[in-house]
């Protein structure tokens, strides 16, 4: 699989408040929650957001609470991939279980800036930055991971276990 | 090679000799918990599945505790959603208004987990019954969804940092000290991926409510889990609260560890964390004129006995400042009437300050107490983030009962001595 998108930067320890503040989980709507998406940090992002942009951050992306109703508003804001330091892991369990495409890879997040054009192939976990001509490797997924990414998420996933048994 | 504590525990529940850091495992899990805002979308989710039943009807606990009690209509909506669905599968615990309360502080009062169990919530807290000595650790929806169908989910297992706790600590450092201390010393992302064991001669001075403080918090260093080693007190605490059989487990002797700390407890002083994350941590002596709104005593981290103890400690006799407002929600049905009957109410009301109904209300920025553009709170609470309590331009100090309850009179962040 490959996306292709126009970069939106942010920094580090980008928490799930900040994402999805909590005043608008009083609906899982995934159009609703896009709507307010990055809105206690970035008033502009639902406004600049273009479907297929890539969102690329620093360490600890979607650190604090479990809610997967920030992965769901990311993904229903048209972001076809985030770039990372490092997630925190229930953000980084919540995206693969939903179908977000998550990155792992420090050094294609230090080095690639607001506006770049990027893609990215998941099969092989290369990163090419279109703008700065340079190319990036992130580790790939483990093969059980890789599976339940194939599946279509945790619930195909389960849904093919429970039907074999 | 020795397993650390939570490496035994995931272990057997995979039904396996031994694990190691790294590797992917499928488990079975002995309680699944969900809230009033993840388990709409886990329900949602679940009906994808396919099945017509939940694994196990005792193992699912449903506590609508968030916006609760209703704050309009779409969270009573999402609410109404999750009760039907619990009713449908005839799950047992699922608590209503009037028995619920903030969830992980009622899950163990109601000896719903015990040792050696694993656990997992849709809620980031759910980190906190590690103080019990069990693995428990937040998940997504999803995640619980899958739970609620298979009783079965799957961990990378983790490497861990021990902390060796030492020493006794001062009258006025408690749990939410530590944990402070501890998140100011390695970051917000000072143990991602990764376990906190807790050890040490200094357990013994840390009650069950300092230690559920502590594990509640150790999502806010990035962790999977945070856990205790099992001791009297651990076991005493299930005795009084749970019929369920519990199994102690101890990490080996040679078990290995990405790091460890050692830490003084008796060195430490009462810790604030500053906006906007909790890794911003300063002592109370370090903290200059910081003026305050409104101060929040409650949630999952902080709303138990010993803190509304705490608080009343400090506020007896004594008046909210005249430009604070001073909420105290005690976290389930039982402590408000354990507090009510030990005339803590009393003197809350007296110094006036404000009891509520248990709800996470405004750690969250929900209801029971939201901040304007640029108010600040001291809170009991958990997080600091941007417009975690209200306006993005308000501000939440974290720190202890005792320190939010001298702040409610002094109106300025002040020390309780």
């Amino acid at each position: 699989m490959n996306v292709k998108g126009k970069v939106i930067k942010y920094g580090d320890n980008i928490d799930t408040d900040v994402i999805i503040p909590a005043r608008y989980l009083n609906t899982s709507d995934p159009a609703e929650l896009a709507k307010h998406c990055m809105e206690d940090l970035d008033k502009d992002f639902v406004n600049k957001v273009q479907a297929g942009d890539i969102v690329v951050a620093g360490k600890n992306f979607g650190c604090g609470s479990s809610r997967e109703h920030a992965p769901i508003a990311l993904k229903a804001s048209g972001v076809s991939c985030v770039i990372a330091d490092t997630f925190a892991r229930i953000f980084y369990r919540n995206s693969i279980n939903i179908g977000l495409p998550i990155v792992e890879c420090p050094e294609a997040a230090n080095d690639i800036e607001d506006g770049d054009e990027v893609s990215v192939d998941f099969d092989t976990g290369t990163i090419v930055n279109h703008t700065k001509g340079n190319i990036y490797k992130a580790a790939p997924f483990p093969e059980f991971l890789q599976e339940l990414i194939s599946s279509g998420g945790l619930i195909e996933y389960v849904k093919r276990q429970t039907d074999k048994s | 090679m020795g397993m650390t504590m939570t490496q035994k525990i995931l272990a057997e529940h995979a039904g396996l000799e031994s694990v190691k850091a790294g590797q992917l495992i499928k488990v079975k899990v002995d309680m699944v918990l969900g809230n009033d805002i993840t388990t709409p979308v886990a329900v949602k989710e679940f009906e994808k599945i396919g099945v017509n039943k939940v694994f196990d009807i005792n193992k699912i606990a449903i506590v609508p505790d968030h916006f609760t009690p209703n704050k309009d209509i779409k969270s009573a909506e999402q609410v109404k959603m999750i009760r039907e669905f619990s009713k449908k599968m005839g799950i047992v615990n699922f608590f209503e208004v009037g028995q619920m309360g903030v969830e992980h502080a009622l899950l163990p009062e109601k000896g719903l987990v015990v040792a050696g169990d694993v656990v997992i919530g849709a809620d980031s807290h759910t980190c906190t019954y590690g103080a019990l000595g069990a693995f428990s650790t937040g998940v997504g929806s999803t995640d619980m969804a899958a739970g609620m169908a298979t009783g079965e989910t799957w961990f990378k297992v983790p490497e861990a940092i021990k902390f060796v706790l030492e020493g006794k600590p001062g009258k006025w450092v408690s749990g939410k000290d530590i944990i402070l201390h501890i998140i100011g010393k390695i970051g917000v992302d000072g143990a991602l991926y990764k376990s906190m064991e807790f050890t040490g001669e200094g357990l013994k001075y840390l009650s069950m409510d300092d230690r559920f403080s502590i594990a509640n918090m150790a999502i806010e260093a990035g962790a999977k889990n945070g856990i205790f080693e099992v001791d009297d007190k651990t076991l005493a605490y299930i005795a009084e609260h749970s019929n369920k059989p519990y199994k102690v487990y101890k990490a080996d002797e040679d078990a290995e560890y990405a790091e460890v700390y050692r830490i003084d407890l008796s060195t430490l002083r009462p810790t604030v964390a500053f906006p906007h994350l909790p890794e911003n941590t300063r002592t109370i002596d370090e903290v200059g004129d910081i003026k305050i709104h409104q101060v929040v005593i409650g949630s999952c981290t902080n709303g138990r006995i010993e803190d509304l103890r705490v608080a009343a400690e400090v506020l007896k006799g004594k008046k909210v400042h005249p430009d604070v407002r001073c909420i105290i929600i005690p976290a389930t049905q039982k402590i408000w009437k354990q507090a009510m009957n030990e005339g803590l109410f009393d003197i809350f009301v007296d110094a006036g300050a404000a009891v509520s109904t248990p709800t996470c209300g405004p750690c969250l920025g929900g209801h029971m107490g939201i901040l304007a553009e640029g108010e600040r709170a001291v809170a009991t609470t958990n997080r600091n983030f941007v417009g975690r309590m209200g306006h993005p331009r308000s501000e939440v100090y974290l720190a202890s009962p005792a320190v939010a309850a001298a702040s409610a009179v002094a109106g300025k962040i002040v020390a309780p001595e």
